[in-house]
């Protein structure tokens, strides 16, 4: 294993990158963030789950020969030779306060939170922005027209990196909007689970604590035993 | 994509595929249980734990690079600061910003009193965002809290403390309605009935999903909530350091600003701890699930303020870290891919453990493997086994791996593996503190006005948590901590501020002859070093087994 990787080291291939225009050499096959802390920077801003769910890791990058601006998660995507980098550490993009108990799950009530998603003239840059490659335009316009589930389910796995907002020419923060729709399918739109209900109407009741006493109640010889012998239930 | 030799063993897999898919795999028992921890699981390696020398522990044991920190020096020296210069005079401080944390400032909220929220990195960079399989809650007929109770016991080897197990269970159903009122989008059937999947060690179909983004989805909804009802909330400014009153309860902390290191005194009536576990300090070198801010800072704060530990010495290894490509090693590969079907396999393309044990059994078993030969080697010298996915379409129907779990199919496919077509490589990786500071069902601590939730916390889940019970855990003792932390500051009758326990601890450390002890808690992770980027694979040795 030490061998491995003492060969390893000997036959590593380095690429140049360029943080914030100064240049670094770091070996290949590095992530954006693991090349910027090989280059010595300590994450204070820009990390967080490291594994592609968090967004704190939004980056801008450019390739020498590729003038285009390109956008990602750091810590999901490999470096290359020339690569410019730096990241959005932090972007003011609007928040709009709402009780979600008094919001209707309707495309009116989506624009009185957002009433700047009319403005949107179909540039498409937010869904070419998003690391996740959702359709954010779509979602957006999804919301605008009042189908709220369809730009809550297009907008599910978003990670709130707010490259979107940081990218619209108008200024709208599409992340937010998607945001607004999730939870009113959640609450409102969403069919009831009555298994659900009927659950908590037995909890309240003290249906389940006999059981639950006799249970503690047990000597670790006796819970071991029902615990061996419990049936237990076909995968689906 | 993978290299020939990795090649020829999956040749091996698909020869015995047709096999594996009809035959059924036994369940270990519990006689044999015991040997195969012994032997494989990381907790039991010689040398990996070591008596804690001083503090209400003194004897205990905890992983080594913990004890480092628990034993540390304070971070402040208490005679240059000044208590009576209050940045913060608020009755509940919650300390870190995820899913237990934000339960717990929302409820203590509703309790009518002022609440301040402190987290290190952004509200929500929590462990909570990376928890993809669910959150286990016995709402359907054929289940109940008391079987959900039963499992939870069993999977952590009946260590568990069981009032706290009872809290768990039977708040569950209430936990996840709690949730969906704020707007979680819980995967549901068209009828309205909860989609829910088995996990390692559960005897019911009681995983609550959000797709495999569960933990994001219910962390997005709580922050979104949080700053709806407009809770005070401070980011990048981490607690440093609790402070007490003149007749020991908490009473405050110590924050310091990450970026510009200013310090900010925080005046609390109660406190609630919510930081969270520690697997950035890479047990024995292993690589880690865990977001960047996981460095056990809270249990180190706690432990000075004379809180008292549980189970410190069992770390849930996850079965499943990624072993191939080496820019993921030790990222998480959801167990819903084994609760869709997927098997491990050996380099023989057999079987060696039931896919749905617990997971201190299923990590036990891929080490055996790999240490016995029948694992297989990456280019880099990871050893892995295979974890079958392309079986979870062929049992569950075509497009089932997209729609169950996009997020673990973009991880791969920006490498090149599509793993509704090919198996993906896995080995463990450090994924969960078992245990922590011990709590009573209402979250209160040994120290008086010191309330913990979440990761933090110890006694839950005993020795080995089952998978869904860490997201049910932050929500039930989040909530739970923010309802008993609210009540108890509006009857608290708090004294004169005081660090004199830092004080204390310092002499102690100086009388158990410790004085080369770190400074602790480290906030942060250091991986700036130029040799041996953490994460890469090459600086980390995968398995510091016996050999």
């Amino acid at each position: 294993m030490k061998d491995v990787v003492k060969e390893q080291k000997k036959n590593q291939k380095m690429v140049d990158v360029y943080i914030m225009g100064k240049r670094y050499k770091v070996p290949e096959g590095l992530t954006i963030m693991q090349a910027l802390e090989y280059a010595g920077y300590q994450m204070i801003r820009g990390a967080g789950c490291r594994a592609g769910f968090c967004g704190a890791c939004a980056t801008v990058f450019q390739i020498k020969s590729n003038p285009q601006l390109q956008f990602d998660l750091a810590c999901q995507t490999e470096v290359q030779q020339d690569m410019y980098l730096t990241q959005i550490p932090f972007f003011p993009a609007q928040k709009t306060i709402y009780n979600i108990n008094d919001v209707k799950p309707t495309g009116e009530d989506i624009i009185k939170a957002y009433p700047d998603i009319v403005k949107c003239f179909g540039c498409n840059t937010c869904t070419k922005t998003c690391p996740q490659d959702l359709e954010v335009m779509w979602f957006m316009s999804d919301a605008l027209r009042g189908d709220v589930s369809a730009a809550a389910y297009k907008s599910f796995d978003c990670v709130m990196c707010g490259l979107c907002a940081a990218r619209c020419p108008q200024g709208l923060v599409p992340y937010n909007v998607g945001m607004l729709a999730r939870r009113l399918r959640g609450k409102y739109i969403a069919p009831r689970s009555k298994h659900l209900e009927e659950r908590l109407v037995e909890i309240k009741a003290g249906k389940h604590n006999a059981e639950m006493e006799k249970l503690k109640k047990m000597s670790k010889e006796e819970i071991t035993k029902k615990y061996i012998s419990r049936d237990i239930e076909p995968e689906s | 994509m993978y290299s020939p030799e990795m090649q020829e063993t999956i040749v091996k897999l698909l020869d015995k595929r047709e096999e594996r898919l009809k035959v059924s795999f036994k369940r270990i028992t519990l006689e044999e249980k015991m040997p195969l921890l012994n032997q494989y699981h990381p907790d039991y390696v010689i040398g990996a734990m070591r008596e804690i020398k001083v503090g209400v522990n003194n004897g205990g044991k905890a992983p080594q690079e913990l004890v480092d920190l628990l034993e540390g020096h304070s971070r402040i020296n208490p005679d240059k600061i000044d208590l009576s210069k209050i940045d913060h005079d608020v009755d509940v401080l919650i300390i870190g910003g995820g899913g237990a944390g934000a339960s717990a400032a929302l409820l203590a909220q509703e309790q009518g009193v002022n609440v301040l929220l402190v987290t290190k990195l952004r509200l929500g960079d929590a462990n909570t965002v990376g928890a993809q399989a669910g959150t286990q809650a016995a709402d359907r007929a054929e289940d109940s809290p008391a079987i959900h109770y039963l499992d939870t016991m069993g999977g952590g080897g009946f260590t568990n403390v069981p009032a706290l197990v009872e809290a768990l269970t039977t708040d569950g159903p209430g936990a996840i309605k709690w949730l969906e009122d704020l707007g979680v989008m819980w995967d549901k059937e068209p009828d309205g009935k909860m989609h829910e999947l088995s996990g390692g060690g559960a005897s019911r179909r009681r995983l609550h999903s959000c797709r495999d983004y569960t933990g994001l989805e219910e962390m997005r909804v709580l922050r979104d909530e949080l700053r709806n009802r407009q809770i005070n909330y401070l980011e990048f400014e981490p607690a440093i350091e609790l402070i007490l009153d003149d007749k020991g309860q908490a009473a405050g902390a110590i924050l310091m600003n990450l970026e510009t290191k200013e310090i900010a005194i925080v005046k609390a009536k109660a406190v609630v701890m919510a930081t969270g576990g520690g697997g950035r300090l890479h047990y024995q070198g292993y690589p880690t699930t865990n977001h960047y801010g996981a460095t056990a800072d809270g249990l180190v704060m706690a432990y000075r303020a004379g809180a008292k530990l549980i189970y410190v010495d069992t770390m849930q290894y996850h079965p499943t870290g990624v072993a191939y490509p080496p820019q993921i090693i030790g990222q998480l590969v959801s167990e819903k891919v084994r609760t869709l079907g997927a098997q491990l396999v050996n380099r023989d393309g057999d079987r060696f453990i039931h896919h749905l044990e617990t997971r201190d059994v299923v990590a036990s078993a891929i080490i055996r493997e790999c240490r016995s030969g029948r694992g297989i080697t990456t280019p880099t010298g990871q050893p892995g086994v295979w974890l079958d996915s392309p079986m979870i379409e062929i049992l569950r129907g075509k497009g089932t791996i997209l729609k169950e779990i996009p997020a673990m199919f973009r991880q791969f496919m920006r490498y090149g593996i599509d793993m509704s077509k090919d198996p993906i490589l896995v080995y463990p990786t450090l994924h969960y503190q078992n245990g922590g500071i011990l709590i009573s069902p209402d979250a209160t601590t040994t120290v008086p006005g010191l309330f913990a939730a979440g990761e933090v916390e110890g006694g839950v889940h005993g020795r080995n948590r089952l998978i869904g019970n860490s997201t049910l855990d932050i929500f039930v003792f989040g909530r739970r901590a923010g309802v008993a932390a609210g009540q108890y500051a509006k009857r608290a009758k708090p004294g004169k501020l005081s660090l004199n326990h830092v004080r204390k601890w310092e002499a102690e450390l100086k009388k158990a002859g410790l004085e080369t002890r770190p400074v602790s808690p480290i906030l942060l992770p250091n991986y700036t070093h130029h040799e041996n980027p953490v994460g890469l694979g090459v600086g980390i040795v995968p398995d510091l087994g016996r050999e």
